[in-house]
């Protein structure tokens, strides 16, 4: 059976890999394989997630919750969009959920990605941290920090548009400029390194658990 | 249609000859990985003088050359030096500073596709863990995420070292499985983790497992891992149980997102970072158990230098063609 298995994922892998030489009946099968799998997997995974082990077991349980009824109610409401003639009933939870999850994300990226963000950037040029001496500081940590000081700040002059990028403002532009394309660069190189891995993963696969050429 | 036919058969043939007749394991000797090598070089080279004589290479040129230099380093005899970053250095201290016993708290938060860079994490991971007595509760925030755990868990149990330990699940580790609701569910978590698992993958209570019997939520936790691959993940990890509720907590990422936590890193919010393959590697060096992730290094150079080589011959072609195209509309005036 696992022999069988490894079979079927050979030529699955191969299937979804042709379609780099270009488009063709056997990519369309193995894409429409996958596609149709991972909705059931989906469908089976939520019903048994949400609706029988959250809402059914929490309604049925010794000590009843019965909040869920409400979201079980907002999501009935939800569905009631099939239904053209009432379908404006869905905007009531559609409403609610985008209203709970603005403030619920409103607070977490403030307090973490504004936050915390800018109070990590206002550091001391020289590396060391508050209260020991300015000569204590490793050169490593002085170079970070005016990289992350200048970066920064030039940066978020790249993005002020209310004043000519002429001079010594324009100059502070093209580092800003500078400094996100190096990021870019490195998030290109990170980007490369997580598609390598996943190919070298399915060439593992099949030069080694099916082909077996490798040790 | 016949040409295709054609190659399909060529392709056809090619696995029969391998899975009949090539030799078992294929082993290049280092003489032979460094005459490839070079071999690949010189083509690159080729490509580029072709590329400024104006014979510009097809996409599946591009391919092939990828394809080999990621399937070719699998059968070399190469070793590849591998430095041990601060950062992943900072997750494996985190852990080795835990008294035994100590709680250790691991999402899991992909599933099967972004299992070559993540798994070697987890399975490093759960070792260093067990090898030190500490603690292991898991969960996922994504369905598959548990059954990886499961995965990477019998690997470090089937280690000779730990399984002298005679360890045992619910005393030693714990698996509490997936819980649909995203961060709403590490938000419930900092309340009390009952709330979000009731039982654990075998369907015993919550309250009849040996190890939680003292855990409620996160102040519990001494450190915590998880292991994200996109929505939700460490992000939502950081904002809620971190930030919120103060969790200590180190991740190991795909590439594609391991830029994005190095702001998080900088402001203490992640006391370390496993970052793609890479990190995967340095963690196993860090650990001293050299794994997969290290022997997925060598394809993963290779292909990179493959993509350098692509990304200079891609320029110059470019540069190249607007060079032409100067040069014709300069003729066109004349």
């Amino acid at each position: 059976m696992q022999i069988f298995g490894i079979w079927v994922a050979a030529f699955l892998t191969l299937g979804i890999i042709s379609f780099l030489y270009k488009d063709n009946p056997w990519y369309k099968v193995c894409e429409s394989i996958f596609v149709g799998i991972s909705a059931g997997y989906w469908f089976v995974t939520l019903f048994f997630d949400n609706i029988l082990g959250l809402f059914w077991r929490g309604i049925t349980a010794p000590d009843p919750n019965y909040m869920l009824l409400v979201g079980a109610t907002l999501g009935v409401m939800m569905l009631l969009r099939l239904v053209p003639s009432i379908g404006w009933i869905s905007r009531w939870p559609l409403a609610f959920v985008v209203g709970a999850t603005a403030g619920f994300y409103l607070i977490n990226y403030f307090s973490s990605n504004v936050m915390l963000q800018v109070q990590s950037t206002l550091m001391p040029l020289l590396g060391s941290r508050f209260g020991q001496p300015v000569f204590s500081a490793s050169l490593y940590d002085t170079i970070g920090n005016i990289v992350i000081a200048g970066g920064t700040f030039t940066g978020l002059v790249y993005f002020f548009f209310s004043k000519e990028h002429k001079g010594a403002f324009g100059g502070a532009a093209r580092i800003g400029i500078w400094t996100i394309m190096i990021t870019f660069g490195a998030s290109f190189g990170y980007t490369v390194m997580s598609r390598m891995s996943l190919l070298i993963g399915r060439m593992e696969f099949i030069f080694g658990d099916w082909l077996g050429l490798i040790r | 249609m016949k040409k295709d036919f054609l190659i399909y058969g060529i392709l056809l043939a090619v696995v029969l000859i391998l899975y009949f007749l090539a030799p078992k394991p294929v082993n290049f000797s280092t003489t032979v990985s460094y005459i490839i090598i070079g071999l690949i070089v010189l083509s690159l080279v080729f490509v580029f003088i072709r590329t400024i004589n104006g014979h510009f290479v097809g996409r599946r040129i591009v391919f092939l050359f990828v394809g080999i230099a990621v399937v070719l380093p699998f059968f070399m005899k190469v070793s590849q030096p591998i430095r041990v970053s601060p950062e992943v250095q900072t997750v494996y201290d985190s852990v080795a500073r835990l008294k035994p016993g100590s709680k250790v708290l691991a999402s899991f938060d992909y599933d099967p596709a972004s299992a070559p860079e993540l798994q070697p994490m987890a399975e490093s991971f759960f070792r260093l863990c067990l090898e030190r007595n500490l603690k292991i509760i898991i969960m996922g925030l994504w369905p598959q995420g548990p059954q990886q755990a499961e995965m990477a868990l019998q690997i470090a149990l089937a280690d000779s070292l730990i399984v002298k330990k005679n360890l045992q699940r619910g005393v030693d580790y714990v698996n509490l499985g997936f819980q649909t609701g995203n961060e709403f569910v590490i938000q419930r978590m900092g309340a009390d983790f009952r709330t979000m698992f009731s039982r654990d993958t075998r369907g015993i209570p919550y309250d009849s497992i040996p190890l939680l019997r003292d855990v409620r939520n996160f102040s519990n936790i001494d450190y915590s891992f998880n292991l994200s691959a996109g929505y939700p993940g460490t992000v939502e990890w950081v904002q809620v149980a971190v930030d919120r509720y103060g969790l200590k907590m180190g991740t190991g990422n795909t590439g594609v997102q391991a830029t994005g936590m190095y702001p998080y890193l900088r402001a203490g919010q992640l006391k370390g970072l496993l970052g793609g393959l890479s990190g995967a590697a340095e963690f196993e060096r860090a650990t001293g158990k050299i794994g997969t992730a290290t022997f997925y290094m060598l394809p993963q150079s290779f292909s990179h230098v493959v993509v350098i080589a692509f990304i200079i011959i891609g320029n110059a072609a470019f540069f190249l063609g607007e060079k032409r195209k100067e040069e014709k509309e300069k003729e066109k005036k004349q």
